[in-house]
């Protein structure tokens, strides 16, 4: 690993100053992502910014018909959440199967949402449950947040600091597993909020995760596993690598979202 | 060099550090602290797991300097004196391990489910909370005996008590 100099700011103020003046900076959240790719050299940051030492930036609240969940949070405080538990259950376990519990200790939402691994469960979630994320400067509108495979539409000097979730009255995640490294080989989240209904896949894009409007608007007929019958999602333009081929992935993702929906319907 | 000072199984320490340093390093190379073991550097074998303020944690996937106030436990902290904690008394007992190399941080994992899940554990209970620690001898079954016995140990008034590990 390259050196660098890691500050420890007190507020987000500070954070977005230390980020707008120093050259070659990065923020440091859980690290889970970030010290492993520094390790290999891939990342080779002149600054840490590490945003542990910032109030506020983490908990759980219920907010009218929102959960705002703040962006150093773990993962395990999500899975673990008596509030999410009974108020978002999908969310709650989708926390709850990342990785192994040493990382969800570590691991936060916020850093996996600005990293967008095209394989991590939180992009589904926040994609699929129609969250906003709040930055130190605006809010982001999940559909507008994600723009590529590790890309977001987060300007240089943005600091994620919490994202709402809008309560759905019915949702579900259904994840296939990379049984070594537990990402989503394909993992697909279904909701139902009033009329509006989401289908999001992860693990399968080859720019990252994205929403399935055929099986969205099949299921605007009716929300059961059976509108979704003779319906399949293209395999051209999924990921194709040595854990799965992009038809494979297709295949995934039809399954899988009958499940999703299934178990969301049920 | 920037310093650190964190509580490591019960003792304060204090040093100057580059701010590359993992904890692992920290605890290895500076403390002496040889128990906690690394396996892949990858984030991935759960070789290195020791508790942060009772959470388990990779010592190879956080920087010491992060770790400023912290209260660390490391297997080193688990007996007391001559007497092993229950949960290493299991694993001797189930011939828990072959090796060794895993056996501290399956230990420290170990530990930490019994914090989190109390002393019944059920087999699968047991397997999927194992999901960040490998071990290349064993096949885990004995491990997984280990930590049932160990859990059911620890609750019974027999067991010794824990050294303030922390
Ligand atoms: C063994 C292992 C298994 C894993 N399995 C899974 C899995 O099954 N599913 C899954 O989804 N993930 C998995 N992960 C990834 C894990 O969830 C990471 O914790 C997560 O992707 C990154 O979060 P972090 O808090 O650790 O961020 P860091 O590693 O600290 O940061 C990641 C990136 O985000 C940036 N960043 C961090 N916080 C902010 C912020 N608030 N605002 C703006 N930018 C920010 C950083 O600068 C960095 O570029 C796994 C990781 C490991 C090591
Ligand atoms: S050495 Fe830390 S997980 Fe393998
Ligand atoms: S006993 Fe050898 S690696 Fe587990």
């Amino acid at each position: 690993m390259y050196a660098f100099t890691l500050h420890r700011p007190s507020s987000v103020r500070q954070a977005a100053n230390l980020l707008a003046k120093s050259e070659d900076a990065k923020l440091l959240a859980g690290g889970q992502t970030l010290i492993p790719t520094m390790k290999q050299r891939l990342a080779s940051p002149a600054s840490l910014i590490d945003l542990s030492l910032i109030e506020g930036l983490s908990g759980i609240e219920l907010r009218g018909r929102s959960i705002v969940i703040g962006a150093m949070t773990r993962h395990a405080e999500v899975a673990d959440s008596p509030v999410v538990q009974e108020n978002l259950p999908a969310l709650a376990e989708l926390a709850g199967e990342i990785g192994d519990p040493h990382v969800r200790n570590m691991g936060t939402i916020g850093g996996s949402l600005a990293n967008n691994d095209p394989n991590a469960d939180y992009p589904a979630a926040a994609l699929g449950l129609g969250a906003t994320i709040v930055t130190n400067k605006r809010r982001i509108a999940a559909d507008e947040f994600f723009t590529g495979m590790f890309e977001t539409a987060l300007g240089a000097d943005e600091i994620v600091t919490k994202v709402m979730f809008p309560l759905p009255k019915k949702a579900a995640y259904v994840k296939f597993a990379n049984p070594a490294s537990r990402y989503a080989l394909v993992g697909v989240l279904v909701s139902k909020r009033g009329r509006e209904i989401r289908v999001a896949v992860t693990g399968a894009g080859a720019n990252g995760v994205f929403r399935v409007t055929a099986f969205e608007e099949a299921l605007q007929r009716r929300f059961g596993p059976k509108s979704l019958d003779g319906l399949s999602v293209p395999a051209a333009g999924l990921n194709s690598d040595i854990h799965g081929s992009a038809e494979y992935r297709a295949h995934l993702i039809g399954v899988l979202a009958r499940r999703a929906v299934a178990a969301a319907a049920g | 060099m920037p310093a650190v000072s964190m509580t490591v199984n019960g003792k304060p320490v204090t040093a100057d550090v580059d701010p590359r340093t993992l904890l692992v390093q920290f605890l290895r190379e500076e403390l002496r602290l040889t128990g906690t073991h690394v396996g892949c550097d990858t984030s991935q074998c759960g070789a290195c797991v020791v508790h942060v303020n009772g959470r388990a944690i990779k010592s190879c996937t956080v920087f010491a300097l992060q770790l400023e106030g912290a209260k660390v436990a490391t297997i080193e902290g688990l007996a007391n004196g001559d007497q092993l904690h229950p949960m290493q008394e299991a694993f001797r007992d189930n011939h828990g391990l072959q090796c060794g190399f895993c056996t501290p941080g399956m230990i420290m994992a170990a530990v930490d489910i019994v914090n989190r899940k109390g002393h019944d554990l059920d087999e699968h209970t047991i397997r999927s909370e194992l999901e960040g620690n490998l071990c290349r001898c064993t096949g885990y079954h004995n491990i997984v005996k280990a930590i049932a016995a160990g859990a059911r140990a620890m609750g019974s008034g027999a067991a010794v008590t824990q050294k303030a590990a922390e």
